[in-house]
Protein backbone atom coordinates (compact mmCIF):
# COMPACT_ATOMS: atom_id res chain seq x y z
CA UNK A 1 0.00 0.00 0.00
CA UNK A 2 2.90 2.32 0.78
CA UNK A 3 6.28 1.79 -0.82
CA UNK A 4 9.22 3.94 0.15
CA UNK A 5 12.43 3.25 -1.76
CA UNK A 6 15.74 4.95 -1.10
CA UNK A 7 14.12 8.07 0.27
CA UNK A 8 16.57 10.87 1.01
CA UNK A 9 15.61 14.38 2.03
CA UNK A 10 18.03 17.24 2.44
CA UNK A 11 17.31 20.70 3.76
CA UNK A 12 20.23 22.64 2.38
CA UNK A 13 23.31 20.97 3.82
CA UNK A 14 21.35 19.11 6.51
CA UNK A 15 20.46 15.52 5.85
CA UNK A 16 17.06 14.94 7.42
CA UNK A 17 16.33 11.48 6.02
CA UNK A 18 18.97 9.25 4.53
CA UNK A 19 18.21 6.37 2.17
CA UNK A 20 15.13 5.07 3.96
CA UNK A 21 13.25 2.14 2.42
CA UNK A 22 10.25 0.25 3.73
CA UNK A 23 6.87 -1.06 2.71
CA UNK A 24 3.56 -1.10 4.49
CA UNK A 25 1.02 -3.77 3.63
CA UNK A 26 -2.68 -3.12 3.25
CA UNK A 27 -4.42 -2.93 6.62
CA UNK A 28 -1.20 -2.86 8.58
CA UNK A 29 -0.47 -0.45 11.45
CA UNK A 30 3.13 0.68 11.31
CA UNK A 31 4.75 2.69 14.08
CA UNK A 32 7.59 5.11 13.55
CA UNK A 33 9.64 5.34 16.65
CA UNK A 34 12.48 7.73 17.22
CA UNK A 35 13.65 10.68 19.23
CA UNK A 36 12.66 14.20 18.27
CA UNK A 37 14.40 15.32 15.12
CA UNK A 38 15.05 11.78 13.93
CA UNK A 39 13.31 12.33 10.60
CA UNK A 40 9.89 10.85 11.36
CA UNK A 41 7.92 13.95 10.46
CA UNK A 42 9.99 14.59 7.35
CA UNK A 43 9.39 11.04 6.11
CA UNK A 44 5.67 11.38 6.72
CA UNK A 45 5.56 14.75 4.99
CA UNK A 46 7.14 13.24 1.90
CA UNK A 47 4.60 10.39 1.90
CA UNK A 48 1.75 12.89 2.10
CA UNK A 49 3.22 15.05 -0.66
CA UNK A 50 3.82 18.07 1.55
CA UNK A 51 7.56 17.89 0.89
CA UNK A 52 9.19 16.61 -2.24
CA UNK A 53 11.92 13.97 -1.88
CA UNK A 54 15.50 14.90 -2.71
CA UNK A 55 16.12 11.33 -3.89
CA UNK A 56 14.21 8.08 -3.97
CA UNK A 57 10.64 7.14 -4.75
CA UNK A 58 7.48 6.99 -2.72
CA UNK A 59 4.32 5.28 -3.91
CA UNK A 60 0.96 5.37 -2.18
CA UNK A 61 -1.63 2.83 -3.36
CA UNK A 62 0.49 2.40 -6.48
CA UNK A 63 0.70 6.12 -7.32
CA UNK A 64 4.01 7.94 -7.25
CA UNK A 65 3.64 10.95 -4.96
CA UNK A 66 5.75 13.12 -7.24
CA UNK A 67 4.40 12.06 -10.62
CA UNK A 68 0.73 11.61 -9.76
CA UNK A 69 0.34 13.67 -6.60
CA UNK A 70 -3.41 14.20 -6.90
CA UNK A 71 -4.17 10.48 -7.16
CA UNK A 72 -1.89 9.71 -4.22
CA UNK A 73 -3.34 12.55 -2.13
CA UNK A 74 -6.91 11.44 -2.84
CA UNK A 75 -6.05 8.17 -1.09
CA UNK A 76 -4.20 9.65 1.86
CA UNK A 77 -5.52 11.10 5.08
CA UNK A 78 -3.02 13.09 7.10
CA UNK A 79 -3.03 14.38 10.64
CA UNK A 80 0.03 16.58 11.17
CA UNK A 81 1.48 17.03 14.63
CA UNK A 82 -0.55 20.19 15.15
CA UNK A 83 -4.12 19.56 13.92
CA UNK A 84 -4.53 21.75 10.81
CA UNK A 85 -7.74 23.46 11.90
CA UNK A 86 -9.10 26.94 11.28
CA UNK A 87 -9.95 28.30 14.71
CA UNK A 88 -12.72 30.60 13.54
CA UNK A 89 -14.70 27.85 11.82
CA UNK A 90 -17.19 25.59 13.54
CA UNK A 91 -16.51 21.87 13.42
CA UNK A 92 -19.20 21.31 10.80
CA UNK A 93 -18.01 24.18 8.60
CA UNK A 94 -14.47 22.91 8.82
CA UNK A 95 -15.31 19.30 7.99
CA UNK A 96 -17.51 20.47 5.11
CA UNK A 97 -14.63 22.54 3.72
CA UNK A 98 -12.16 19.68 4.04
CA UNK A 99 -14.65 17.28 2.44
CA UNK A 100 -14.96 19.60 -0.53
CA UNK A 101 -11.26 20.03 -1.13
CA UNK A 102 -10.69 16.31 -0.64
CA UNK A 103 -13.15 15.67 -3.45
CA UNK A 104 -16.03 14.07 -1.55
CA UNK A 105 -19.09 14.22 -3.85
CA UNK A 106 -21.45 16.99 -2.81
CA UNK A 107 -24.41 14.79 -1.92
CA UNK A 108 -22.26 12.55 0.29
CA UNK A 109 -20.69 15.36 2.30
CA UNK A 110 -23.45 15.50 4.90
CA UNK A 111 -23.41 11.77 5.61
CA UNK A 112 -19.60 11.65 5.68
CA UNK A 113 -19.52 14.47 8.24
CA UNK A 114 -21.99 12.58 10.40
CA UNK A 115 -20.02 9.34 10.10
CA UNK A 116 -16.62 10.75 11.00
CA UNK A 117 -18.06 12.97 13.77
CA UNK A 118 -19.50 9.89 15.36
CA UNK A 119 -16.36 7.82 14.85
CA UNK A 120 -14.16 10.51 16.38
CA UNK A 121 -16.65 11.40 19.12
CA UNK A 122 -17.09 15.05 18.22
CA UNK A 123 -20.86 14.98 17.65
CA UNK A 124 -21.54 17.02 20.78
CA UNK A 125 -19.37 19.95 19.63
CA UNK A 126 -20.19 20.11 15.92
CA UNK A 127 -21.58 23.64 16.14
CA UNK A 128 -18.83 25.05 18.33
CA UNK A 129 -15.94 27.12 17.06
CA UNK A 130 -12.80 25.00 16.82
CA UNK A 131 -10.69 27.70 18.45
CA UNK A 132 -12.77 27.36 21.60
CA UNK A 133 -12.41 23.58 21.89
CA UNK A 134 -10.03 21.78 24.23
CA UNK A 135 -6.86 20.27 22.84
CA UNK A 136 -8.31 16.78 23.00
CA UNK A 137 -11.32 17.76 20.95
CA UNK A 138 -9.17 19.63 18.47
CA UNK A 139 -7.05 16.53 18.02
CA UNK A 140 -10.17 14.48 17.35
CA UNK A 141 -11.42 17.06 14.87
CA UNK A 142 -8.03 16.72 13.21
CA UNK A 143 -8.49 12.98 13.04
CA UNK A 144 -12.03 13.39 11.68
CA UNK A 145 -10.56 15.63 8.99
CA UNK A 146 -8.05 12.94 8.02
CA UNK A 147 -10.86 10.38 7.71
CA UNK A 148 -13.44 12.47 5.90
CA UNK A 149 -12.73 11.12 2.42
CA UNK A 150 -12.39 7.57 3.70
CA UNK A 151 -8.75 7.27 2.60
CA UNK A 152 -6.99 3.96 2.17
CA UNK A 153 -3.89 5.29 3.88
CA UNK A 154 -3.77 7.24 7.14
CA UNK A 155 -0.66 9.11 8.19
CA UNK A 156 -0.77 10.24 11.81
CA UNK A 157 2.08 12.35 13.19
CA UNK A 158 2.24 11.96 16.96
CA UNK A 159 -1.52 11.52 17.31
CA UNK A 160 -1.41 11.48 21.10
CA UNK A 161 1.08 14.29 21.71
CA UNK A 162 -0.09 16.77 24.30
CA UNK A 163 -3.19 14.86 25.36
CA UNK A 164 -4.05 13.90 28.90
CA UNK A 165 -3.91 10.20 29.89
CA UNK A 166 -7.62 9.62 29.41
CA UNK A 167 -7.57 11.21 25.98
CA UNK A 168 -4.49 9.19 25.06
CA UNK A 169 -6.29 5.96 25.86
CA UNK A 170 -9.35 7.06 23.87
CA UNK A 171 -7.24 8.06 20.90
CA UNK A 172 -5.38 4.74 20.97
CA UNK A 173 -8.65 2.86 21.01
CA UNK A 174 -9.86 4.94 18.11
CA UNK A 175 -6.73 4.16 16.10
CA UNK A 176 -6.97 0.47 16.89
CA UNK A 177 -10.57 0.58 15.71
CA UNK A 178 -9.44 2.05 12.41
CA UNK A 179 -6.84 -0.65 11.80
CA UNK A 180 -7.90 -3.15 9.19
CA UNK A 181 -10.06 -0.69 7.26
CA UNK A 182 -7.14 1.65 6.72
CA UNK A 183 -3.42 1.26 6.32
CA UNK A 184 -1.96 3.33 9.11
CA UNK A 185 1.45 4.87 9.69
CA UNK A 186 1.83 6.66 12.98
CA UNK A 187 4.82 8.24 14.61
CA UNK A 188 5.65 8.69 18.22
CA UNK A 189 8.52 9.21 20.54
CA UNK A 190 6.59 7.61 23.35
CA UNK A 191 7.31 3.92 23.62
CA UNK A 192 4.23 2.32 25.18
CA UNK A 193 2.34 3.90 22.34
CA UNK A 194 4.02 1.62 19.87
CA UNK A 195 3.52 -1.65 21.71
CA UNK A 196 -0.12 -0.76 22.32
CA UNK A 197 -1.17 0.32 18.85
CA UNK A 198 1.26 -0.98 16.25
CA UNK A 199 1.77 -4.33 14.63
CA UNK A 200 5.17 -3.38 13.29
CA UNK A 201 7.73 -0.84 14.40
CA UNK A 202 10.42 1.05 12.54
CA UNK A 203 12.98 2.62 14.79
CA UNK A 204 14.43 5.66 13.11
CA UNK A 205 17.35 7.71 14.31
CA UNK A 206 19.33 10.48 12.67
CA UNK A 207 17.43 9.96 9.44
CA UNK A 208 18.15 6.23 9.19
CA UNK A 209 16.13 3.15 10.03
CA UNK A 210 18.03 1.36 12.77
CA UNK A 211 15.67 -1.53 13.44
CA UNK A 212 12.33 -2.95 12.45
CA UNK A 213 9.99 -5.72 13.54
CA UNK A 214 7.02 -6.39 15.75
CA UNK A 215 7.35 -4.96 19.25
CA UNK A 216 7.89 -8.51 20.54
CA UNK A 217 10.46 -9.37 17.88
CA UNK A 218 12.42 -6.26 18.66
CA UNK A 219 12.51 -7.16 22.32
CA UNK A 220 13.66 -10.69 21.58
CA UNK A 221 16.24 -9.87 18.98
CA UNK A 222 17.82 -7.26 21.11
CA UNK A 223 18.23 -9.50 24.10
CA UNK A 224 21.56 -10.98 23.21
CA UNK A 225 21.96 -11.88 26.86
CA UNK A 226 19.80 -12.63 29.85
CA UNK A 227 19.75 -10.33 32.79
CA UNK A 228 19.08 -11.37 36.36
CA UNK A 229 18.58 -9.05 39.29
CA UNK A 230 19.83 -10.40 42.60
CA UNK A 231 19.55 -8.83 46.02
CA UNK A 232 21.48 -10.28 48.93
CA UNK A 233 22.84 -9.29 52.30
CA UNK A 234 26.58 -9.73 52.89
CA UNK A 235 29.97 -8.24 52.07
CA UNK A 236 29.55 -6.57 48.71
CA UNK A 237 32.99 -7.13 47.23
CA UNK A 238 33.17 -10.79 48.17
CA UNK A 239 29.66 -11.49 46.94
CA UNK A 240 30.40 -9.85 43.65
CA UNK A 241 33.56 -11.84 43.20
CA UNK A 242 31.76 -15.11 44.04
CA UNK A 243 28.92 -14.38 41.59
CA UNK A 244 31.41 -13.65 38.85
CA UNK A 245 32.77 -17.20 39.16
CA UNK A 246 29.39 -18.84 38.44
CA UNK A 247 29.62 -20.53 35.05
CA UNK A 248 27.76 -18.74 32.27
CA UNK A 249 27.98 -15.35 33.92
CA UNK A 250 29.48 -12.63 31.79
CA UNK A 251 29.29 -9.57 33.94
CA UNK A 252 28.18 -8.56 37.41
CA UNK A 253 27.36 -4.97 38.18
CA UNK A 254 26.25 -3.58 41.52
CA UNK A 255 23.02 -1.60 41.16
CA UNK A 256 22.02 -0.26 44.58
CA UNK A 257 23.44 -0.72 48.00
CA UNK A 258 21.60 0.06 51.23
CA UNK A 259 23.23 -0.90 54.54
CA UNK A 260 24.62 -4.31 53.83
CA UNK A 261 22.02 -5.13 51.19
CA UNK A 262 23.30 -5.05 47.68
CA UNK A 263 21.45 -5.51 44.41
CA UNK A 264 23.49 -6.88 41.52
CA UNK A 265 22.67 -6.94 37.87
CA UNK A 266 24.01 -10.17 36.48
CA UNK A 267 24.38 -10.60 32.72
CA UNK A 268 24.56 -14.19 31.54
CA UNK A 269 25.09 -15.79 28.16
CA UNK A 270 21.99 -16.22 26.10
CA UNK A 271 20.13 -19.46 26.76
CA UNK A 272 21.73 -19.98 30.19
CA UNK A 273 19.38 -19.85 33.11
CA UNK A 274 21.87 -19.09 35.84
CA UNK A 275 19.36 -18.38 38.58
CA UNK A 276 19.73 -21.73 40.39
CA UNK A 277 23.51 -21.49 40.30
CA UNK A 278 23.48 -17.94 41.59
CA UNK A 279 21.18 -18.88 44.46
CA UNK A 280 23.40 -21.81 45.43
CA UNK A 281 26.52 -19.64 45.33
CA UNK A 282 25.04 -17.12 47.74
CA UNK A 283 23.46 -19.61 50.10
CA UNK A 284 26.51 -21.87 50.28
CA UNK A 285 28.63 -18.90 51.25
CA UNK A 286 26.14 -18.29 54.13
CA UNK A 287 25.04 -14.90 52.88
CA UNK A 288 21.36 -14.01 52.88
CA UNK A 289 19.57 -14.23 49.58
CA UNK A 290 16.69 -11.77 49.55
CA UNK A 291 15.48 -11.53 45.99
CA UNK A 292 16.19 -13.10 42.64
CA UNK A 293 14.41 -12.32 39.37
CA UNK A 294 14.98 -12.14 35.64
CA UNK A 295 14.71 -8.78 33.99
CA UNK A 296 13.51 -8.51 30.42
CA UNK A 297 14.62 -5.55 28.40
CA UNK A 298 11.83 -3.07 28.11
CA UNK A 299 11.13 -1.35 24.84
CA UNK A 300 12.55 1.71 26.53
CA UNK A 301 15.94 0.05 26.97
CA UNK A 302 15.95 -1.07 23.37
CA UNK A 303 15.07 2.37 22.21
CA UNK A 304 17.86 3.90 24.23
CA UNK A 305 20.30 1.28 23.02
CA UNK A 306 19.45 1.85 19.41
CA UNK A 307 19.22 5.58 19.42
CA UNK A 308 22.24 6.34 21.56
CA UNK A 309 24.51 3.88 19.81
CA UNK A 310 26.32 6.49 17.78
CA UNK A 311 27.13 8.41 20.90
CA UNK A 312 28.60 5.32 22.50
CA UNK A 313 26.48 5.78 25.58
CA UNK A 314 24.23 2.77 25.33
CA UNK A 315 23.75 0.69 28.47
CA UNK A 316 25.70 -2.03 26.72
CA UNK A 317 27.53 -1.57 23.48
CA UNK A 318 28.93 -5.06 23.03
CA UNK A 319 25.82 -6.84 21.83
CA UNK A 320 24.27 -4.36 19.55
CA UNK A 321 26.17 -5.11 16.41
CA UNK A 322 24.16 -8.31 16.16
CA UNK A 323 20.83 -6.55 16.23
CA UNK A 324 21.37 -3.44 14.20
CA UNK A 325 20.92 -3.92 10.52
CA UNK A 326 17.93 -6.17 10.89
CA UNK A 327 16.15 -4.24 8.20
CA UNK B 1 -13.17 24.97 -10.61
CA UNK B 2 -15.11 23.44 -7.75
CA UNK B 3 -11.90 23.43 -5.73
CA UNK B 4 -11.15 27.06 -6.57
CA UNK B 5 -14.61 28.07 -5.40
CA UNK B 6 -14.26 26.02 -2.21
CA UNK B 7 -11.00 27.78 -1.35
CA UNK B 8 -12.35 31.19 -2.36
CA UNK B 9 -15.43 30.66 -0.19
CA UNK B 10 -13.25 29.66 2.74
CA UNK B 11 -11.12 32.81 2.34
CA UNK B 12 -14.12 35.09 2.07
CA UNK B 13 -15.69 33.52 5.14
CA UNK B 14 -12.41 33.92 7.03
CA UNK B 15 -12.46 37.65 6.30
CA UNK B 16 -15.98 38.03 7.62
CA UNK B 17 -15.39 35.76 10.62
CA UNK B 18 -12.49 37.93 11.71
CA UNK B 19 -12.32 41.68 12.29
CA UNK B 20 -10.39 42.23 9.05
CA UNK B 21 -13.36 42.62 6.71
CA UNK B 22 -15.13 45.00 9.07
CA UNK B 23 -11.98 46.97 9.78
CA UNK B 24 -11.19 47.39 6.11
CA UNK B 25 -14.79 48.32 5.28
CA UNK B 26 -14.97 50.84 8.11
CA UNK B 27 -11.72 52.54 7.18
CA UNK B 28 -12.79 52.63 3.56
CA UNK B 29 -16.22 54.03 4.34
CA UNK B 30 -14.86 56.63 6.76
CA UNK B 31 -12.13 57.95 4.49
CA UNK B 32 -14.38 57.90 1.46
CA UNK B 33 -17.14 59.62 3.42
CA UNK B 34 -14.83 62.38 4.59
CA UNK B 35 -13.53 63.17 1.13
CA UNK B 36 -16.96 62.80 -0.44
CA UNK B 37 -18.35 65.35 1.98
CA UNK B 38 -15.43 67.67 1.48
CA UNK B 39 -15.55 67.51 -2.33
CA UNK B 40 -19.34 67.88 -2.41
CA UNK B 41 -19.28 70.84 -0.04
CA UNK B 42 -16.62 72.56 -2.13
CA UNK B 43 -18.63 71.83 -5.25
CA UNK B 44 -21.79 73.34 -3.78
CA UNK B 45 -20.01 76.47 -2.56
CA UNK B 46 -18.27 76.92 -5.89
CA UNK B 47 -21.41 76.58 -7.97
CA UNK B 48 -23.29 79.04 -5.74
CA UNK B 49 -20.45 81.49 -6.14
CA UNK B 50 -20.47 81.19 -9.91
CA UNK B 51 -24.23 81.73 -9.97
CA UNK B 52 -24.01 84.70 -7.61
CA UNK B 53 -21.45 86.36 -9.85
CA UNK B 54 -23.81 85.80 -12.71
CA UNK B 55 -21.02 84.18 -14.64
CA UNK B 56 -22.99 81.01 -15.12
CA UNK B 57 -25.45 82.57 -17.55
CA UNK B 58 -25.86 80.18 -20.43
CA UNK B 59 -22.74 78.19 -19.45
CA UNK B 60 -23.23 74.51 -18.53
CA UNK B 61 -23.23 73.69 -14.80
CA UNK B 62 -20.02 72.40 -13.23
CA UNK B 63 -19.52 68.73 -13.98
CA UNK B 64 -20.14 66.38 -11.07
CA UNK B 65 -17.82 63.90 -12.74
CA UNK B 66 -14.92 66.31 -12.93
CA UNK B 67 -15.30 67.90 -9.52
CA UNK B 68 -16.40 65.03 -7.31
CA UNK B 69 -16.29 61.56 -8.84
CA UNK B 70 -12.92 61.76 -10.53
CA UNK B 71 -10.93 63.18 -7.60
CA UNK B 72 -12.68 60.71 -5.34
CA UNK B 73 -12.02 57.58 -7.37
CA UNK B 74 -8.80 58.44 -9.13
CA UNK B 75 -7.25 60.55 -6.42
CA UNK B 76 -8.37 59.43 -3.00
CA UNK B 77 -9.22 55.79 -3.61
CA UNK B 78 -5.96 54.86 -5.33
CA UNK B 79 -4.19 55.88 -2.12
CA UNK B 80 -6.72 54.36 0.28
CA UNK B 81 -6.48 51.06 -1.58
CA UNK B 82 -2.71 51.18 -1.30
CA UNK B 83 -3.26 51.14 2.43
CA UNK B 84 -6.01 48.54 2.61
CA UNK B 85 -4.80 45.89 0.17
CA UNK B 86 -1.90 44.85 2.44
CA UNK B 87 -4.46 44.31 5.21
CA UNK B 88 -6.38 42.00 2.90
CA UNK B 89 -3.44 40.04 1.51
CA UNK B 90 -1.14 39.77 4.51
CA UNK B 91 -2.95 36.79 5.99
CA UNK B 92 -3.44 34.79 2.78
CA UNK B 93 -0.42 32.52 3.18
CA UNK B 94 1.22 33.82 6.35
CA UNK B 95 -1.72 32.74 8.50
CA UNK B 96 -1.82 29.26 6.98
CA UNK B 97 1.89 28.88 7.53
CA UNK B 98 1.70 29.97 11.14
CA UNK B 99 -1.26 27.78 12.08
CA UNK B 100 -0.07 24.75 10.12
CA UNK B 101 -3.17 24.61 7.96
CA UNK B 102 -0.88 25.00 4.97
CA UNK B 103 -0.18 21.29 5.49
CA UNK B 104 -3.86 20.55 4.98
CA UNK B 105 -4.02 22.55 1.76
CA UNK B 106 -0.81 21.14 0.30
CA UNK B 107 -1.65 17.53 1.14
CA UNK B 108 -5.19 17.73 -0.27
CA UNK B 109 -5.87 16.69 -3.84
CA UNK B 110 -5.69 20.28 -5.08
CA UNK B 111 -3.20 21.75 -7.48
CA UNK B 112 -1.19 24.69 -6.17
CA UNK B 113 -2.80 26.85 -8.82
CA UNK B 114 -6.28 25.99 -7.56
CA UNK B 115 -5.32 27.08 -4.06
CA UNK B 116 -3.69 30.29 -5.33
CA UNK B 117 -6.61 31.21 -7.57
CA UNK B 118 -9.05 30.42 -4.77
CA UNK B 119 -7.20 32.69 -2.38
CA UNK B 120 -6.89 35.40 -4.98
CA UNK B 121 -10.59 35.28 -5.82
CA UNK B 122 -11.54 35.30 -2.14
CA UNK B 123 -9.46 38.43 -1.58
CA UNK B 124 -10.78 39.91 -4.81
CA UNK B 125 -14.35 39.35 -3.63
CA UNK B 126 -13.74 41.34 -0.45
CA UNK B 127 -12.07 44.04 -2.52
CA UNK B 128 -15.05 44.11 -4.89
CA UNK B 129 -17.30 44.67 -1.87
CA UNK B 130 -15.18 47.72 -1.01
CA UNK B 131 -15.37 49.11 -4.52
CA UNK B 132 -19.11 48.48 -4.55
CA UNK B 133 -19.39 50.57 -1.40
CA UNK B 134 -18.27 53.53 -3.50
CA UNK B 135 -21.72 53.52 -5.08
CA UNK B 136 -23.28 54.33 -1.72
CA UNK B 137 -21.72 57.76 -2.07
CA UNK B 138 -21.71 58.18 -5.80
CA UNK B 139 -25.29 56.93 -5.95
CA UNK B 140 -26.23 59.97 -3.90
CA UNK B 141 -25.00 62.16 -6.75
CA UNK B 142 -27.15 60.23 -9.18
CA UNK B 143 -30.17 60.73 -6.94
CA UNK B 144 -29.74 64.50 -6.70
CA UNK B 145 -27.93 65.36 -9.88
CA UNK B 146 -27.15 63.87 -13.21
CA UNK B 147 -23.52 62.88 -13.54
CA UNK B 148 -22.34 60.97 -16.55
CA UNK B 149 -22.25 57.20 -15.92
CA UNK B 150 -19.79 56.28 -18.67
CA UNK B 151 -16.58 57.72 -17.23
CA UNK B 152 -17.63 56.28 -13.87
CA UNK B 153 -17.74 52.79 -15.34
CA UNK B 154 -14.23 53.21 -16.75
CA UNK B 155 -13.02 54.45 -13.37
CA UNK B 156 -14.57 51.53 -11.52
CA UNK B 157 -13.08 49.05 -13.99
CA UNK B 158 -9.74 50.79 -13.48
CA UNK B 159 -10.06 50.49 -9.71
CA UNK B 160 -10.84 46.80 -9.96
CA UNK B 161 -7.84 46.14 -12.21
CA UNK B 162 -5.52 48.32 -10.15
CA UNK B 163 -6.64 46.54 -6.97
CA UNK B 164 -6.32 43.10 -8.58
CA UNK B 165 -2.72 43.85 -9.49
CA UNK B 166 -1.93 44.92 -5.92
CA UNK B 167 -3.75 41.90 -4.47
CA UNK B 168 -1.76 39.49 -6.62
CA UNK B 169 1.53 41.06 -5.55
CA UNK B 170 0.43 41.23 -1.91
CA UNK B 171 -0.43 37.52 -1.98
CA UNK B 172 3.07 36.79 -3.20
CA UNK B 173 4.61 38.75 -0.30
CA UNK B 174 2.43 36.75 2.06
CA UNK B 175 4.13 33.50 1.03
CA UNK B 176 7.49 34.69 2.35
CA UNK B 177 6.78 34.58 6.04
CA UNK B 178 4.71 33.18 8.89
CA UNK B 179 4.33 36.68 10.23
CA UNK B 180 1.33 38.59 8.91
CA UNK B 181 2.73 41.94 10.04
CA UNK B 182 5.90 41.39 8.04
CA UNK B 183 3.89 40.39 4.98
CA UNK B 184 1.71 43.47 5.35
CA UNK B 185 4.56 45.92 5.87
CA UNK B 186 6.55 44.58 2.93
CA UNK B 187 3.47 44.82 0.72
CA UNK B 188 2.75 48.38 1.82
CA UNK B 189 6.35 49.51 1.30
CA UNK B 190 6.49 48.01 -2.18
CA UNK B 191 3.11 49.44 -3.14
CA UNK B 192 4.13 52.86 -1.96
CA UNK B 193 7.28 52.64 -4.03
CA UNK B 194 5.31 51.56 -7.09
CA UNK B 195 2.92 54.43 -6.46
CA UNK B 196 5.55 57.14 -6.36
CA UNK B 197 7.82 55.56 -8.91
CA UNK B 198 6.83 57.77 -11.80
CA UNK B 199 7.53 60.92 -9.83
CA UNK B 200 11.21 60.62 -10.72
CA UNK B 201 10.34 60.51 -14.39
CA UNK B 202 9.03 64.06 -14.17
CA UNK B 203 12.61 65.27 -14.18
CA UNK B 204 14.22 62.61 -16.32
CA UNK B 205 14.08 61.69 -19.92
CA UNK B 206 15.34 58.87 -22.07
CA UNK B 207 14.89 55.17 -21.98
CA UNK B 208 15.22 54.47 -18.25
CA UNK B 209 12.66 57.10 -17.51
CA UNK B 210 10.26 55.58 -20.05
CA UNK B 211 10.64 52.13 -18.55
CA UNK B 212 10.06 53.37 -15.01
CA UNK B 213 7.09 55.33 -16.14
CA UNK B 214 5.66 52.29 -17.93
CA UNK B 215 6.08 50.12 -14.84
CA UNK B 216 4.35 52.59 -12.58
CA UNK B 217 1.02 51.25 -11.39
CA UNK B 218 -0.48 54.72 -11.20
CA UNK B 219 0.56 55.85 -14.68
CA UNK B 220 -1.72 53.24 -16.20
CA UNK B 221 -4.59 54.54 -14.15
CA UNK B 222 -4.51 57.97 -15.84
CA UNK B 223 -6.61 56.91 -18.82
CA UNK B 224 -9.18 55.17 -16.63
CA UNK B 225 -9.36 58.32 -14.53
CA UNK B 226 -10.23 60.30 -17.63
CA UNK B 227 -12.95 57.78 -18.41
CA UNK B 228 -11.03 56.11 -21.22
CA UNK B 229 -10.56 52.36 -21.38
CA UNK B 230 -7.32 51.71 -23.23
CA UNK B 231 -6.57 48.06 -23.98
CA UNK B 232 -2.87 48.54 -23.25
CA UNK B 233 -3.67 49.60 -19.69
CA UNK B 234 -5.98 46.62 -19.22
CA UNK B 235 -3.23 44.35 -20.55
CA UNK B 236 -0.73 45.93 -18.17
CA UNK B 237 -2.81 45.28 -15.06
CA UNK B 238 -3.79 41.78 -16.15
CA UNK B 239 -0.09 41.05 -16.76
CA UNK B 240 0.77 42.17 -13.24
CA UNK B 241 -1.96 39.87 -11.88
CA UNK B 242 -0.58 36.94 -13.89
CA UNK B 243 2.94 37.77 -12.73
CA UNK B 244 1.82 37.89 -9.10
CA UNK B 245 0.10 34.53 -9.41
CA UNK B 246 3.12 33.03 -11.14
CA UNK B 247 5.51 34.29 -8.46
CA UNK B 248 3.18 33.00 -5.74
CA UNK B 249 3.18 29.59 -7.43
CA UNK B 250 6.98 29.56 -7.53
CA UNK B 251 7.17 30.54 -3.90
CA UNK B 252 4.67 27.85 -2.81
CA UNK B 253 6.56 25.28 -4.82
CA UNK B 254 9.77 26.27 -3.06
CA UNK B 255 8.08 25.51 0.27
CA UNK B 256 7.93 21.86 -0.72
CA UNK B 257 11.60 21.52 -1.50
CA UNK B 258 12.84 23.98 1.05
CA UNK B 259 16.34 23.31 -0.18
Amino acid sequence: MIEVAGLTKRFGPTLAVSDVSFEVQKGEVLGFLGPNGAGKTTTMRVITGYLSPSEGRVRVAGYDVVEEPLEAKRRTGYLPEAPPVYPDMTVVEYLAFVARIKGVPRREIQTRIEEVSEKCAVTDVTDRQIGKLSKGYRQRVGLAQALIHNPEVLILDEPTAGLDPKQIIETRELIRGLAGQHTIVLSTHILPEVSKTCERVLVINQGKIVASGTPQELTHRLQGYETVLLTAEGPAAEMMERLQRVSGVNLVEPRDAADSRVTFEVHAEKGHDVRAELARAIVESRWKLLELKTSGLSLEDIFLQLTTKDLGEGPDTSDKSSVVGIV
Amino acid sequence: MRNVIAVAGKELRAYFHSPIAYLVMTVYAALLGFFFYSFTATYVVQSFRIQAMGGGMGAPPMSLNEYIIRPLLAGVLTVVILLLVPLITMRLYAEEKRSGTIELLLTSPLTDLEVILGKFLGAMALYAVLVAMTFLYVGYLFLHGNPNAKPLLAQVLGLLLYGAALLALGMWFSTFTKNQIVAGVVAFAVFLLLFVMDWVTAYGSGRASDVISYLSLTKHFDNFAKGVIDLSDVVFYVSVVVLGIFLTARSVDALKGRA
